[in-house]
């Protein structure tokens, strides 16, 4: 029997039977219909139970980005169902296929067409079951709500799913419905589970508990690499209920509540061995970057901060633990938790509610592997928190760079290009502008600072030092802002953003007050494209956005109401890190340590937010939830031009600090 | 163990052997099990934890139960009644205004204190009332689009 047909069966069972469909990976598809063996790899499972629930499961999670919201809309759609009628199980690690992980706005392109081919599959095969039992042409018969009905009579999902004997993966074509027909996909559906969220019941990683669970805390090193010369836990071990676990540089203490956790942590003294110089005041010192004459972008380490921290909850059940926490890679996790605790994967079964968001901040599994550590040594449920000194200090950044820009420009067209990325990395490396000649790069790093994945990668910084020196050469050839990009652009797509980010703008005939400045800029990553032109004052060395009207364009549009969303989520999360956010090490040790340093933007801060989308339906769908991040930062740059003369070279862009 | 504290929450007398330097949030979540509010920072920066103290928005976190008294104190968990959300919660929910939505339970205790206080709140009114609530999926527009909503039906 095939590994997809055990697991098949496994689920059937636990499903207490029904009708099950494997929803596989385009490729593997490709490989069966040429007539090859398929690989075993499933990407969902999707469900019909005798009394027609259906049952979408799948590894993706839900993290803010409405993975779930768009799955159920998929199968409502292709299933002709309901979309109150169709359950997403998502990031159970258990009833799951595998999957490496919700990110890198994979879950539009990649998932959702696979999941409606699978719906359409599985509405295609109960109209041909219903035409076997009802002795009708299947050309009769109409499946609509649940219910394929024809003139011999009607049968309900239900019905034809309690006598389903369809025991391998289908894998015939079958027809979408098309874009024109759509009633729910393209639609504004509700978020799914929006009802759990304002009345305060759904119950995240880090509102979970259970019957006899230890709190836990960890002792947290003060600075980068440093390691325990001495420890003294003996007060911390004389406190009524708290137990200490040491393990090497691991030392932690569980208690009955996070009160005396915190207390018994507190209670411990430790002499460190502190090595590190690290600090983030000088960028390319802190990575070796040589001199030169080219022009010098900077961009500072950032926190992702999510507003719910790292949380897990550990409980064993004999010899297998399950460990419930926030994280857009559920198996990852489950891997970092087995290894750590030297036990089978099979042991491991890690658990994703819906999670506190993350914005490419919660791959790995920190807080889950503590909880299991912690609760292995002591025998009892454990849960974590990390506070928000923890999150800012012990989590990592998104890495901060320095970038190297050269250019040549002949009657405003440009002539060559180069661009040298030391650090931050290589997302968005790549010019949209035609050039003859170019030379784009990125080199690694050793970053001492723990750095990792974050919204839209380093195409936020590498667009920012593009199109910031693309600013400076269009007021070298004294060119608008606009013009100046248009001339030098044939990308057919980003001139149509630009375009009408600029009409909607006003951006022709805007009149601008003294101490105010417009600019604009532009970007593409990961096939969607993007544009954003705002208006700024400048007043008592601050910056203030005004307005800001952004241009998006990501293929064919799933669901205008959440993408709409998204995009203004994403443009006010770069006002951040444009304008305020950098998380700052001194002598090795980290001085930023909650909100009240590290600004965040408020609602004071947003400006008028304005969203064009171009939706293109002869285009497929690409991922929204990264791209809007990154034309904000220039575009405030290029306005500060106008407003006081001058840009800047850094992320944040400080006015105080910089000539 | 130490002397039992009274606190009215959500209209019902709830006892806490926490000793009176703990936070309101610490006992609302952990030993009350009334974990709708929220944690964000615990330095009464970002909102997350708002609840409602004889109808005025406070911050649970920097709020040790010794100063409730007694006070009411009002949570998310005590917005709904009879399975009815709160014109504010209704608001939230049909404006789509959340993302994640581990902000949305501190946003709709703040909005809801506005409400009472200041139905007619301006704009600016609103923004400055709302701005020590902190949304890192950057909700503002739609959020605030549902407060104003929510002041509207409210009148
Ligand atoms: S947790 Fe209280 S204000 Fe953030
Ligand atoms: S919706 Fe995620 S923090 Fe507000």
């Amino acid at each position: 029997m095939s590994l997809i047909e055990i697991t098949r069966r496994q689920l059937l069972k636990a499903l207490g039977g029904g009708f099950l469909v494997a929803v596989l990976p385009a490729w593997a598809i490709a490989r069966l219909q040429r007539g090859q063996q398929a690989p075993q790899t499933v990407d969902a499972w999707l469900h019909i139970s005798a009394t027609g629930e259906v049952t979408v499961l799948t590894g993706k999670v839900e993290v803010g980005q409405n993975a779930r919201t768009s799955v159920t809309q998929a199968v409502a759609e292709e299933l002709r169902v309901a979309a109150s009628s169709v359950k997403v199980v998502m990031g159970d690690t258990d009833l799951v296929p595998f999957d490496r992980g919700t990110f890198g706005s994979q879950t539009t392109p990649q998932m959702i067409p696979q999941i409606r081919r699978a719906a359409a599959t599985m509405r295609e095969a109960l109209v041909d079951m219903a035409a076997e039992r009802l002795s009708v042409a299947r050309s009769s018969l109409v499946a609509a709500d649940g219910v394929v009905t024809g003139c011999g009579g009607s049968l309900t999902y239900g019905e034809l799913a309690a006598g389903a004997k369809i025991t391998k993966a289908i894998p015939r074509e079958v027809a979408l419905t098309p874009v024109s027909d759509w009633k729910v996909m393209g639609t504004a559906v509700a978020k799914v589970g929006a009802y759990e969220m304002v009345n305060g019941a759904h119950k995240f990683a880090s509102d979970m508990m259970v019957e006899g669970m230890l709190w836990a805390k960890v002792l947290r090193s003060p600075s980068i690499g440093a390691k325990i010369g001495t420890v003294d836990v003996s007060k911390a071990q004389a406190m009524v209920g708290v137990r200490v676990v040491r393990d090497g540089e691991f030392v932690a203490v569980a208690a009955p509540s996070l009160r005396l956790a915190t207390a018994a942590r507190d209670a411990i003294t430790a002499e460190w061995v502190e090595t590190s110089k690290v600090s983030t005041g000088d960028l390319p010192k802190l990575f070796a970057v040589p001199s030169t004459e080219r022009v010098r972008y900077t961009c500072a380490y950032i926190a992702h901060a999510p507003l719910e921290p790292r949380a897990a909850l550990a409980v064993w059940a004999g010899d297998k633990i399950t460990v419930h926490t926030g994280t857009s890679r559920p198996f990852g996790v489950r891997t970092e938790v087995a290894t750590a605790l030297g036990i089978p994967e099979e042991k491991v079964r890690v658990i994703v509610p819906d999670t506190g968001s993350g914005y490419g901040g919660k791959h790995y599994g920190d807080a889950a592997v503590e909880a299991a550590r912690i609760s292995k040594a002591v025998g009892s449920p454990v849960k974590i928190v990390w506070t928000r000194e923890e999150e800012f200090k012990f989590a990592y950044c998104r890495p901060g760079g320095v970038i190297d820009v050269d250019a040549k420009v002949e009657d405003g067209e440009l002539q060559s290009w180069s661009h040298v990325n030391y650090n931050s990395g290589g997302a968005g490396l790549e010019t949209p502008y035609r050039v003859a000649q170019k030379s784009e790069r990125f080199q690694q790093f050793a970053s001492p600072i723990r750095q990792g994945s974050y919204r839209a990668l380093a195409s936020t910084f590498n667009n920012f030092a593009r199109e910031s020196h693309m600013n400076a050469l269009a007021r070298e050839a004294k060119m608008d802002l606009l013009d100046f990009r248009l001339a030098n652009l044939g990308d057919e797509r980003m001139i149509a953003v630009l375009n009408a980010c600029a009409e909607k703008f006003g951006w022709r005939t805007y009149s601008v007050e003294d101490g105010h400045g417009i600019g604009i800029a532009c970007g593409t990553e990961k096939g969607s494209y993007v544009a954003t032109a705002a208006e700024i004052a400048v007043k008592d060395n601050e910056i203030k956005v005004l307005r800001a009207v952004t241009a998006y364009e990501c293929g064919k549009v799933l669901n205008p109401a959440l993408l709409q969303l998204q995009i203004g989520g994403a443009v006010l999360q770069g006002l951040g890190g444009a304008l305020w956010e950098a998380v700052e090490y001194k002598d090795g040790r980290c001085e930023t340590s909650a909100f009240s340093s590290y600004r965040v933007p408020r609602y004071s801060d947003s400006p008028v937010l304005e969203t064009v989308v171009l939706d293109r339906p002869d285009l497929p769908p690409a991922g929204a939830g990264e791209t809007p991040i990154i034309a904000i930062a220039p575009a405030i740059n290029g306005a500060l031009f106008q407003a006081i003369g001058s840009q800047r070279n850094s992320l944040p862009l400080r006015l105080g600090l910089l000539p | 163990m130490g002397a039992l504290t009274k606190l009215r929450v959500n209209g019902a007398v709830r006892e806490t052997d926490a000793p009176e330097g703990t936070s309101l949030l610490e006992v609302l979540r952990n030993d009350l099990d009334l974990t709708g509010t929220k944690y964000g920072g615990g330095e009464g920066m970002c909102g997350a934890c708002t609840v409602l103290l004889d109808g005025v928005a406070v911050r649970s976190c920097i709020t040790p139960i010794s100063a409730v008294g007694d006070g009411a104190v009002e949570t998310i968990e005590g917005c709904e009644i009879d399975n009815h959300l709160s014109v504010v919660q209704q608001a939230f929910a049909d404006q789509g205004a959340m993302q994640c939505g581990y902000c949305v339970p501190g946003m709709v205790m703040s909005a809801t204190a506005l409400l009472r206080k200041n139905p007619k709140a301006t704009d600016k009114e609103i923004i400055e009332h709302m701005d020590g609530n902190v949304c890192r999926c950057c909700g503002y527009p739609q959020m605030l689009k549902a407060i104003k909503s929510a002041l509207g039906a409210g009148q």
